[in-house]
């Protein structure tokens, strides 16, 4: 018995939604009476892989195989699978990311291992294994039991937090034995930005819609990201209408985001967007309409054009940002 | 070849969610059913390479797993273009559940692709098409934001963090697809729905199967407190609420 962590990296390196799954399963790892032990696939230096064992991981499985450089869904749900079984482990973790959506789903069908995504907290049992999840998007919870033997859970962002469990991880050597004949995609190119703050990862969110009037009227919007060092996003209509690239469109089909902060500018509110960042911790609307559904979201708002109260807003929070 | 897109039967997703007074379920009365928003920009995509293949993609079926009162979605589906339709007659119970009806149902098939929508907007599951690929040990790529036909050879876009990867899978596969794999959704037009009466929609019946999950209780979500309002001449206020009540600066 175990609880297993898959801990993806990002060019040999962990991110804080790592951590994050690794202090969850920590803890449940205690509920249970067993150990955590995390695993990561590719080639990450063992001081990366020693930070682990700071959020609870007891043991670190490394498996270092160059074919994995590039993610095939088929070898990596088999290496998960064949490290669930070395293990023994009857809880597997997994993160939100687009990669376990990829991979935690075969890996489910391999072991019959009933899989819940987007877990928003602790197990509310342990027998019958029950966990809790948004489900509507948000406009409701559910409390799901996980019937087989071998539990899959993928935990929502931001849901548990990093919690540190001071404890020295061993560090092992895993080799899956991966046949070739395994992989069947290939990956031909690779487009990718860099020193930019992604959606998915930001700490503050500034979000712009259709009160913002036009393409052309952004710069004081990017200029407030800057101050603040946030990403910024945008509603649907601003990517449908081309202002915006469709990589910032946050909402139901676009991005599901839960920063800390989500500051949302001239966008009304609708449902579809809501439901994509309602797991913000703090939201704070300016729209000129009193009414607009988004101040029913907010947690703080202003009345006004947003035209006119930007300008205001990056002078308050570059003051802020001297003084503090 | 020939396209074969996954459809969920979903409650519209502007509909008001309410629980049934023992909480063990979402009431759905009255509610207005539509094909899984993914899965309408799947079917959208899966139509615009037909046409532009010059007579290389023969058919896009859509299927679904369903009781009968999924069939108005699955007209629509064919409404919108595509040529015939599937449905396993049962009541979809959990992904894997689906996954292995939709697998059963297909063993004497052959889809050169098949398209999944990333998530349902329902019980937000995110696993269907990817479970679907293991059943049928076919190669998949998710999170994939478009979908080009190059001569034999199907190239697909994978979001990843920042960016995107250009992949080739073998044939067939499964593609997840998400965001950006077609601009708008069809609507279907009168000919389309007149049409749609006469296309073919097979029902099967389904195989053993089983749930490994089940949905036991529901709870609305807690009522938020009311909006704090900060006058537009007095933005300093929102900085200093930021910082000392909300201490998220």
């Amino acid at each position: 018995m175990s609880v297993l962590i898959y801990t993806e990296n990002f060019d040999g390196k962990f991110k804080k939604a790592n951590f994050e799954i690794v202090s969850y399963g920590a803890e449940i790892a205690q509920q249970l009476g067993t150990d955590a032990i995390a695993l990561s696939i590719g080639n990450v230096a063992d001081d990366e892989l020693k930070q682990l064992g700071t959020y609870g991981a007891t043991k670190v499985l490394s498996f270092n195989d160059e074919r994995f450089a590039t993610l095939d869904n088929q070898a990596y749900a088999t290496a998960i699978a064949r490290a669930t079984e070395h293990t023994g482990a009857n809880v597997v973790i997994f993160s939100n990311s687009n990669t376990s959506k990829a991979v935690a789903p075969r890996v489910s069908v391999k072991l019959k291992a009933g899989m819940v995504f987007g877990v928003t907290g602790l197990p509310k049992n342990l027998d019958p294994f029950t966990v809790p999840k948004k489900v509507f998007h948000g406009k409701a919870f559910a409390d799901v039991v996980i019937k087989s033997p071998v539990k899959i859970i993928s935990l929502a962002q931001n849901s548990f937090g990093v919690t540190e469990h001071p404890s020295e991880a061993v560090i092992e050597t895993f080799a899956a034995d991966i046949d070739d004949s395994t992989f069947k995609t290939k990956v031909i190119s690779v487009e990718k930005a860099t020193g930019k703050v992604l959606l998915t990862d930001a700490e503050i969110i500034v979000s712009g819609g259709r009160g913002m009037k036009g393409p052309e009227n952004w710069k004081p919007l990017e200029e407030l990201a800057e101050i603040l060092g946030a990403a910024t996003a945008c509603s649907r209509p601003v990517s449908d209408e081309g202002w915006r690239p469709h990589s910032e469109h946050v909402g139901q089909t676009g991005k599901i985001v839960a920063p800390n902060l989500y500051i949302a500018l001239g966008i009304s509110g609708a449902i579809q967007h809501l439901a994509g960042v309602s797991s913000s911790k703090v939201i704070v609307a300016v729209n000129t309409d009193p009414e607009a559904p988004v101040f029913q979201a907010a947690d703080y708002g202003i009345i006004g054009d947003v035209q006119k109260v930007l300008p205001k807003l990056n002078e308050a929070f570059r003051k802020f940002k001297a003084e503090n | 070849m020939k396209i074969l897109v996954c459809i969920s039967n979903v409650p519209d997703t502007t509909t008001k969610i309410k629980l049934t007074a023992d909480q063990s379920a979402v009431d759905l009365a009255n509610v207005q059913w539509i094909i899984n928003p993914w899965d309408e920009l799947a079917l959208t995509r899966a139509l615009e390479l037909k046409e532009t293949s010059g007579g290389k993609i023969e058919k896009v079926t859509v299927m679904t797993v369903g009781t009968q009162s999924a069939e108005p979605t699955m007209r629509k589906a064919l409404a919108i273009g595509a040529d015939d339709a599937i449905r396993v007659n049962a009541e979809p119970q959990d992904a894997y559940f689906t996954a292995q009806q939709i697998a059963h149902a297909l063993k004497d098939e052959h889809y050169d692709i098949i398209l999944c929508g990333i998530e349902s907007s329902d019980y937000n599951g995110s696993a269907m098409g990817n479970m679907l690929s293991e059943f049928m040990e076919l190669p998949a790529v998710s999170s994939v934001s478009n979908i080009e036909i190059d001569g034999d050879q199907v190239k697909v876009n994978r979001e990843i963090p920042g960016g995107y990867e250009v992949v080739e899978p073998e044939l067939p596969f499964v593609a997840v697809v998400q965001k950006g794999i077609a601009k708008e959704p069809r609507i279907p037009s009168m000919r389309g729905i007149m049409m749609a009466r006469r296309k073919p929609l097979k029902v099967v019946e389904p195989a053993e199967a089983e749930a490994l999950t089940e949905f036991v209780r529901y709870e609305p979500p807690k009522p938020k407190a009311a909006c704090k309002m900060v006058d537009a001449d007095n933005v300093e206020e929102l900085v200093e609420l930021l910082h000392n009540e909300a201490k998220i600066i």
